[in-house]
């Protein structure tokens, strides 16, 4: 049943410090509204927790895209249609482009923001996979002990997540910025997505990498099927969506890839180590969506696909 | 209740309302404008779609998962203010002429979020046209006349 909005306070403080001094004031009362696509849709199927709202959607403080040489700074309220439009964004990070682009229709992506996509912490969300192979970091916001005074901390995104739907966020606290180094211009990008269909589907499962390939000899290997001059990964990471109860990084599977050979002799036996490393870190559930055995399947077919892919 | 103050359609209103009810619905009840519909009433069908500008220029949005209180002090277009006179739209008209209109319930949808991506792009391609549309979900036509409903409002608008 859908719930009566009468039952609902919203209201929308002038400025960051207002909000953060309510949500200071009765810890857990109030929460945040940016773009509403997820908590509109908790609304119509009468599932909303608590009943007072602050909308934050519209705070310029939170909403803007920051280039410096070394990184990109994004607001929490950066659309995905923001993200989409930005063309430093598509050459360097091409990988939260293309997630933007998957984060259903047109109009929901005019509305959906990065902050709620995080803050929101569905193991099944697009743009999490992406951030965490490009190592962003996340600050979050909150009011300290003088009046109007911000207080912040700055913490790995690999981090931010506790368990399903559960987050480092305390009730008083604002994520206020995501942050991701422009390191990667050499790197071999990649993300796939398998959904039902192409248009608005949830992923099944999701699985995004990113590797440095070298030809030159590796330098701390300590892996028998490593041939020191012969085209090798040098730095891996990998991260999946829906493999567990919460976005991950895969880091048995990246260890067990570090230094490992690509060429033509031993790309087998690397496949085989990716698979068992993989194999011992997805946890995956059964749901409406898909099963735990497919699943992994998938994904780890989606993981060989890239490392086949950078054979060439 | 809280007071907001909105221009739809060109014309200002100020308004008593629940914060958390439904832009759609404020729409519908408060103002009459009937012409934005709700089917599935929870982002999935673009039904609700109307044009919203909070200050950064018109965006295609679905209605009815924004809170009214999002709309203060915004801009908005609905299906009855895109044509500005009595007569229709070049994009109304060719959705008339190709036949991509039956029961109607998705057109007002279908028509802002083609508004929509002329705008961003005069000469859509197909696969620009089909991810323009994915979030408008129709029933009746099978989507081909929408498409060529689409085609045809591309060449008019670029005449
Ligand atoms: C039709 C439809 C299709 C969708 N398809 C996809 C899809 O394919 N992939 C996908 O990943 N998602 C999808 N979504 C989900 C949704 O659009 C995204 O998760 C979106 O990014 C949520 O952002 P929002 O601003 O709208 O969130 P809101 O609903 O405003 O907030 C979501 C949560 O985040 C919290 N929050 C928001 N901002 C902050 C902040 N700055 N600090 C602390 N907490 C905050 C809120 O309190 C709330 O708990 C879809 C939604 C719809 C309706
Ligand atoms: S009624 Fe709003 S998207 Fe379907
Ligand atoms: S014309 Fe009937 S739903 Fe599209």
């Amino acid at each position: 049943m859908r719930s009566d909005p009468t039952q609902f306070a919203l209201t929308a403080p002038a400025s960051l410090q207002a909000v953060l001094a309510q949500l200071a004031q009765n810890p857990g009362t109030h929460i945040p509204i940016a773009g509403g696509t997820e908590l509109m849709v908790a609304l119509a199927a009468g599932r909303l927790p608590r009943h007072s709202f602050l909308s934050i959607s519209h705070l310029p403080e939170l909403r803007f895209i920051r280039i410096t040489p070394d990184a990109i700074h994004l607001g929490a309220n950066t659309t995905f249609t923001d993200i989409r439009r930005n063309p430093t964004i598509a050459a360097d990070l091409p990988l939260l482009t293309l997630a933007a682009s998957w984060t259903g229709s047109i109009a929901n992506q005019n509305r959906a923001t990065l902050g709620g996509n995080l803050c929101n912490a569905s193991p099944a969300a697009d743009t999490p996979p992406a951030l965490l192979v490009y190592d962003a970091t996340v600050t979050l916001i909150s009011s300290g002990a003088a009046p109007g005074e911000i207080v912040q901390r700055t913490l790995p995104y690999r981090d931010f997540y506790l368990a399903y739907k559960s987050t480092v966020l305390r009730p008083d606290e604002l994520l206020h910025t995501i942050t991701i180094p422009r390191a990667y211009s050499v790197h071999r990008h990649f993300l796939r997505k398998v959904g039902t269909r192409n248009a608005q589907a949830i992923s099944k499962t999701a699985l995004a990498a990113l590797a440095l390939v070298s030809e030159s000899p590796a330098t701390t290997s300590d892996s028998p099927s490593t041939t020191p001059c012969a085209r090798h990964i040098q730095t891996i990471r990998l991260a999946a969506a829906s493999l567990a109860d919460r976005p991950i990084r895969l880091y048995a599977t990246e260890a067990a890839l570090q230094n490992a050979s690509l060429a033509p002799a031993h790309l087998d036996a690397t496949l085989r180590r990716a698979r068992a490393a993989f194999a011992t870190e997805a946890h995956p559930i059964d749901d409406i969506r898909s099963t735990a055995r497919y699943r992994t399947a998938v994904a780890a077919n989606l993981l060989e696909d890239f490392l086949r892919s950078l054979t060439t | 209740m809280t007071t907001i103050h909105l221009t739809v359609n060109n014309q200002p209103h100020t308004l008593t309302v629940p914060p958390m009810k439904r832009l759609l619905d404020l729409l519908r009840e408060d103002l009459s404008l009937t012409g934005t519909k709700e089917a599935c009433g929870e982002g999935e069908c673009g039904a609700c779609a109307i044009l919203l500008d909070t200050g950064s220029g018109p965006e295609l949005v679905n209605s009815c998962l924004i809170p009214a209180l999002q709309a203060d002090n915004a801009t908005l277009t609905t299906i009855e203010g895109l044509a500005p006179d009595a007569a229709l739209h070049p994009i109304q008209q060719s959705f008339l002429q190709a036949g991509g209109a039956q029961c109607g319930i998705c057109t007002p949808g279908m028509i802002l979020a083609t508004h929509h991506l002329l705008t961003q792009h005069p000469n859509p391609t197909e696969a620009q046209i089909r991810e323009g549309l994915s979030g408008n979900l129709c029933r009746c036509t099978g989507y081909m006349r929408i498409f060529e409903s689409i085609r045809q409002a591309a060449t008019e608008t670029a005449r």
